[in-house]
């Protein structure tokens, strides 16, 4: 406590010292700084320098040519089908969940109870998802046996729960959480003045959501979509836990260029694979943001 | 006129329920039977045998299971406690002296959303390595990346909690009474903030038992990529974990939402954000 009176004075003082000061107040910040330094900034600068560099660390594109790979195409085209059909998917089935609550009373149980839980499951995602849905329509869930005991069995063609189709089947559990809790505040927004305004001007219920809901909430639904396919493309654990061969989307491609457990060891090209999805995905999301700034323009 | 009007608005009305009815039946059934389906199979007797608490039983007697969770629970304790130690001085030492690197701070803190943990974990990659042929290859050098994943979190919360009182009167009161440093983190700061960092210490241990992707490919076998591989040979053991895992994380999110109150926004960007490093 010998410094203590110090500082004390200086601040009822003004700041008197304050030139000499400013450099040590610095200091506070720096062990912070030093870590994200070394545990954010500099992966990040691995990732960037390290897609350009060859094994001898001469610069070289040769890691981006290999993104031309037959089989990184097909799985970057696989990644965005997948993220596209779980995106526009869970966003209709979301808005609908999101407008059955909305509809509903504001301070109500219901209300209260369906947000907290779109909280939680639209977190619920990896292995234990993955499990959940095996144990469901698996090959000894109980749903599939029910099914099969009546004579409807769901894998006569082929397993799809553990092909792209399930993966789709499994994302749907996270994405319609996320769609609701990203699209009842554009919803809440609406007010009801507006469809008596419709109505006083003698438009019936396809008028309202024709010209004036539907314009009004377009962005922020497409906005809320976009959110959902970056959500969906970036995925990892949930895929890797269902199809463990062939590894059918990006992230497991980063992965295995990583690993070099299935192909070989390219570290230089995980880095580019790397460098592709975050293209892709900050794409999604400016666009997102600069939806949602068109979409706060009216509902608030 | 009225009555006709009326009568249109009574259908509508009618239409809703029957709407809405249909809707929360059919989301009840799609997020709760695969649930329940968890809890079914891993009671599942033998053959034709009756319900059975085997699986559940056994799971001590799996030492690499065992080693996964005790590894998973010593992650989220060094985890949060790393997080809180760097942060909450940082914060306010920021708030009072540096206000203009403030939303610097922010924005570091906020950039690990933006980066798929897949992505994150190639950068991750070379520096493991490292670490690991100089210091140490623990699997509790996870730690480490997993206070990054957590910053956006935890940095959310605090700054609720430091924004809700003056951090600058209170600070400026107690150091004229002759407290140090420490003292005024500890016994003014900490707790008028305790709220915040419950909450932000509740996030990280969900993220971090949740997590699976960076350890995955650091070839680290925490809980997650343990119950994966369980689940390769005994389906009904892994499941068994993964219910408990499960139960646990809600049990700590139904708590954070509880601490929560009141603050349904912040609460609400939060969850959606964790989510997707969870899944990441």
């Amino acid at each position: 406590m010998t410094i203590a009176g110090a500082p004390a004075i200086t601040t009822s003082a003004g700041r008197p010292l304050g030139g000499r000061r400013l450099p040590l107040d610095w200091l506070g910040a720096v062990p912070f700084l030093v870590y994200v330094a070394i545990f954010l900034f500099l992966p990040t600068a691995i990732i960037v320098g390290g897609s350009v560099l060859d094994a001898n660390g001469s610069l070289t594109l040769v890691n981006f040519a290999h993104l031309s790979r037959d089989y990184i195409v097909k799985t970057t085209l696989n990644t965005i089908g997948l993220s596209a059909v779980t995106a526009l998917a869970g966003a209709t089935f979301g808005a609908l969940l999101a407008y059955a609550i909305a509809v509903g009373n504001r301070e109500g149980l219901v209300r209260r109870l369906t947000l907290s839980v779109s909280g939680v499951l639209a977190q619920f995602g990896g292995v234990t998802l993955a499990f959940a849905f095996i144990a469901t329509i698996g090959p000894a869930g109980f749903l599939y046996l029910w099914l099969a005991q009546h004579h409807a069995d769901i894998y006569a063609h082929s397993l799809w729960l553990f092909e792209l189709p399930g993966v789709a089947l499994v994302y749907l559990y996270f994405q319609i959480p996320l769609m609701v809790l990203v699209f009842l505040p554009a919803l809440d927004g609406i007010k009801p003045q507006w469809r008596e305004a419709t109505e006083s001007l003698g438009g019936g219920t396809w008028h309202y959501w024709r010209y004036v809901a539907g314009p009004l909430l377009a962005p922020a639904f497409l906005g809320a979509t976009l959110l959902l396919f970056a959500n969906a493309f970036s995925a990892y654990a949930t895929v890797n836990a269902l199809i463990n061969q062939g590894q059918p989307v990006i992230s497991q491609q980063i992965s295995g260029a990583l690993s070099g457990e299935v192909g070989t060891f390219e570290p230089g090209f995980a880095k580019a694979i790397a460098v592709e999805m975050v293209i892709i995905v900050t794409a999604v999301t400016v666009l997102y943001s600069l939806l949602q700034r068109r979409t706060s323009r009216w509902l608030q | 006129m009225a009555a006709v009007r009326r009568g249109v608005q009574g259908t509508r009305r009618l239409k809703l329920q029957v709407f809405r009815i249909i809707v929360f039946v059919a989301a009840g059934l799609f997020f709760l039977v695969p649930i329940g389906a968890m809890v079914e199979f891993s009671t599942r007797g033998v053959g034709d045998q009756p319900r059975t608490l085997a699986a559940w039983q056994s799971i001590g007697t799996y030492p690499d299971l065992v080693a996964a969770i005790t590894a998973s629970l010593e992650l989220a304790a060094i985890t949060t406690i790393a997080m809180l130690v760097l942060l909450v001085p940082t914060m306010v030492w920021v708030r009072l002296k540096l206000p203009r690197l403030n939303p610097i701070i922010e924005f570091i803190c906020l950039l690990p959303l933006t980066i798929p943990a897949i992505v994150l974990v190639v950068g991750l990659f070379p520096i493991y390595n490292w670490m690991g042929t100089n210091f140490s290859d623990s699997i509790l050098t996870l730690s480490i990346a997993y206070v990054v994943l957590v910053l956006p979190y935890a940095y959310r919360s605090l700054e609720a909690g430091l924004a809700s009182i003056d951090v600058k009167t209170l600070t400026e009161a107690a150091r004229s009474l002759g407290a140090g440093w420490f003292t005024v983190m500890w016994r003014i700061i900490v707790p008028n903030i305790s709220s915040a960092i419950l909450n932000s210490a509740f996030l990280s241990v969900a993220l971090v038992l949740g997590e699976y992707t960076i350890a995955n490919n650091l070839l680290y076998n925490n809980l997650q990529v343990e119950i994966a591989m369980l689940g390769r040979a005994n389906a009904g053991v892994s499941i068994a974990v993964a219910v408990a895992s499960l139960l646990f994380a809600f049990v700590v999110l139904v708590l954070l939402s509880f601490f929560n109150r009141g603050r349904g926004r912040l609460q609400l960007v939060e969850l959606q954000q964790v989510m997707r490093t969870e899944r990441g």
